[in-house]
């Protein structure tokens, strides 16, 4: 009797998760989601509590609004690829039309987004790419030679030429970060930094906490340090903030790519002179239309493909290694002479 | 002066009402409650190729919820687990990319998490006077610490093609992961409910003292319960490993919340000797679905742990509710 009523319980367990259901074989080739209302749009950032994220999806929702679609914002709690995982599961789940994603780490996602682009649904990456196969078309802020050049120039400029430099990043999988530091070593090995010694390259995850800590233990592993380049919005924060409660402005110098509203305090009092960035809504309103484009047809993602984004103009697709992208522009310096018309811009 | 027969019962009378009764089908309850406001919130929910996919998201640390509701049932606790799943994982990549072929490097990895197990069962065994939870703490830094000064802070992956299909793949209309788990589901539960092990495991927890001087070997139980908990971390790493295509040293961080509280949602006493393994695996599926039907109406990830916490503190309080008609039978 009781076994009787067991297996009824596993039975009605798997019963009502079915019922009403329609089946699908796996694979399926589905056509591209009719969407009942609104097309809905997502953009999945790298985690919460990041303004520049928090900017990027702002600039992507207005993007959307203009083109009259509907938008779904997602950021993980940690910049995990696991978490990225399962959100590009709930969107494929819920028939977005396109999904526009700055990854955690260029292939771990590959398997989702290929599930998302068999499903119809149009995959681009912004800010930091994943691999060519799990994207239709790349949105780039700046080229990645640019951004290293200058941020190798910057600081040799500060150090006077010479002396020890170590780079503070993000995590360390993030396709855009290890790009821009690939082009800083290059640019290292030029003679005329030959004087330039790059000792360590932290990782301070993109967290507040670590990237403090991090910085904290860059200083006092290496005594000698003359710079600090961090080419990630919260390390460079973290990094100013350390500074400067150290007391180490002008010892210590520091660049990277600051908000300009997050670095205003730091570059008025001189603990960092001058850093660079791009507009990060930019960035989300590019990718806003690039997505739009991709789903309307106007472009497929080739080399050569043309369409109008916006207020930024029309833009070009280019090839880039074995995958195309879409430059935003060139990075933009901030310093003492512009910062007060910047930092209540973004 | 005639004797009255006294029938003292083996069983408990089951009657209806207390079959119904039950922890188990209050959960069930809960689920198909769930399922019903899910369904009828959004048309996406039920799509049963969905729903099956997104088994394969919870599934991974499903595997650690079954030798953890015998930890629990114990009255001992292991958050190690996930820290074993990082070391287990992060060798296997170092060594597959040093040269060592696949199926060896699964086998090590194994191997890895089977021997944090069995660290954790003989501390246990050995230090009676710190608690389980102390000895696991102090393990769960040392294993990712290990997996941290290997990696330091890089990814190893490059699997070959085949591995990702553990995660991935499918057998007909069913994932792999979710065949797996339903085949060492069948074995957990035998083992705990139709095999004196099983028997000895409830006994331990209900009243260790009596037990050992009942001639039971609670040391060598203990033991193997928590080698089993490692050998299952190592299972769990496998097909997280395999569903990211790369390793890091802090994957699977606070996979052990999320385990425990599968565990004592299922009706499993913390304070050991009570529950029922039915309960953690009804359980797995509960907060498995409710999370991803929490993320199809873009729940921000920040509300999605308050409910789930909200959840394990109502689990753990109602038990405890002496509501004098109605006693929850577990």
């Amino acid at each position: 009797m009781k076994k009787v009523l067991i297996t009824m319980m596993a039975l009605t367990l798997s019963l009502s998760t079915l019922a009403g259901c329609s089946t699908k074989a796996p694979g399926d080739p589905a056509k591209t989601p009719v969407a009942a209302g609104k097309a809905k749009y997502a953009i999945i950032v790298k985690n919460t509590g990041n303004p520049y994220n928090e900017k990027e999806m702002e600039g992507y929702k207005k993007a959307i609004a203009e083109i009259g679609g509907e938008t779904i914002l997602k950021a993980p709690d940690q910049p995990t690829a696991e978490a990225q995982i399962q959100m590009i599961q709930e969107l494929i789940a819920q028939k977005v039309v396109s999904i526009a994603i700055a990854a955690n780490d260029p292939d771990a996602l590959q398997p989702a987004l290929k599930k998302a682009m068999d499903a119809g649904i149009k995959v681009i990456s912004l800010d930091s790419a994943v691999n060519a196969q799990s994207r239709l078309v790349h949105v780039n802020q700046a080229d990645p030679n640019a951004i290293g050049r200058v941020e190798i120039e910057t600081i040799a400029k500060m150090i006077g030429g010479k002396g020890e430099i170590a780079i503070l990043s993000a995590t360390s999988q993030a396709t855009n970060q290890n790009s821009w530091i690939t082009v800083m070593k290059k640019t290292l090995e030029d003679p005329k930094y030959k004087d330039i010694k790059l000792v360590k390259v932290a990782y301070g995850d993109d967290l507040r906490d670590k990237s403090v800590s991090e910085t904290e233990a860059l200083l006092k592993t290496y005594p000698n340090l003359k710079g600090i380049v961090a080419p990630s919005t919260v390390a460079v924060a973290a990094a100013a903030k350390v500074l400067t409660d150290k007391g180490l402005k002008g010892k210590v110098q520091l660049t990277g790519l600051g908000l300009p509203s997050e670095m205003a305090d730091y570059i008025t009092s001189g603990v960092s002179t001058a850093v660079h960035l791009w507009n990060p809504m930019d960035v989300g309103y590019l990718a806003g239309y690039a997505s739009d484009a991709l789903v309307k047809g106007t472009i497929t993602g080739k080399a050569g493909d043309k369409f109008k984004a916006g207020t930024l103009g029309e833009k070009t697709v280019i090839t880039v290694g074995d995958g195309t992208e879409i430059m935003l522009g060139d990075p933009f310096e901030f310093n003492a002479g512009n910062i007060e018309q910047w930092k209540t811009v973004y | 002066m005639s004797m009255k027969q006294r029938i003292i019962i083996d069983k408990r009378q089951t009657t209806l009402k207390s079959f119904f009764f039950q922890w188990e089908w209050l959960l069930i309850l809960i689920f198909i409650i769930m399922t019903l406001v899910n369904g009828a919130l959004t048309p996406f929910y039920l799509n049963a190729n969905n729903l099956i996919g997104a088994t394969m998201t919870f599934l991974d640390k499903a595997f650690i919820v079954l030798p953890m509701a015998f930890v629990i049932i114990l009255a001992d606790i292991d958050i190690s687990v996930a820290s074993t799943v990082a070391l287990s994982s992060v060798i296997m990549a170092v060594l597959y990319n040093s040269g060592m072929p696949m199926g060896l490097a699964m086998i090590v990895c194994l191997l890895v998490g089977t021997l944090c197990g069995f660290i954790n069962g003989i501390l246990v065994v050995k230090f009676k006077e710190l608690s389980s939870i102390i000895i696991t703490l102090a393990t769960m830094i040392i294993f990712r610490g290990i997996a941290y000064i290997i990696l330091k802070d890089q990814a190893s992956g490059k699997f070959p093609e085949w591995f990702n299909f553990l995660g991935w793949g499918y057998v007909g209309v069913v994932p792999l992961i979710l065949i797996v788990f339903i085949i060492c589901a069948v074995i957990f539960t035998f083992i705990l409910t139709k095999t004196a092990f099983g028997r000895r495991v409830y006994a331990i927890g209900s009243n260790p003292v009596a037990s050992r001087f009942t001639g039971i070997k609670v040391d060598k139980i203990k033991v193997i319960v928590f080698t089993l908990t490692g050998l299952m971390a190592g299972i769990t790493a496998l097909f997280l490993t395999s569903r990211m295509g790369s390793t890091r040293p802090n994957i699977a961080t606070g996979y052990e919340l999320d385990i425990i509280t599968m565990v004592v949602l299922g009706g499993i006493s913390t304070a050991g000797g009570k529950g029922r393994i039915y309960g953690a695996i009804i359980a797995v599926f509960l907060i498995g679905f409710l999370k991803y039907g929490l993320g199809l109406f873009n729940v921000p990830a920040q509300v999605l742990l308050i409910i789930i916490g909200l959840l394990l503190i109502i689990a753990v309080m109602i038990p405890n509710l002496k509501l004098k008609k109605i006693k929850l039978r577990r």
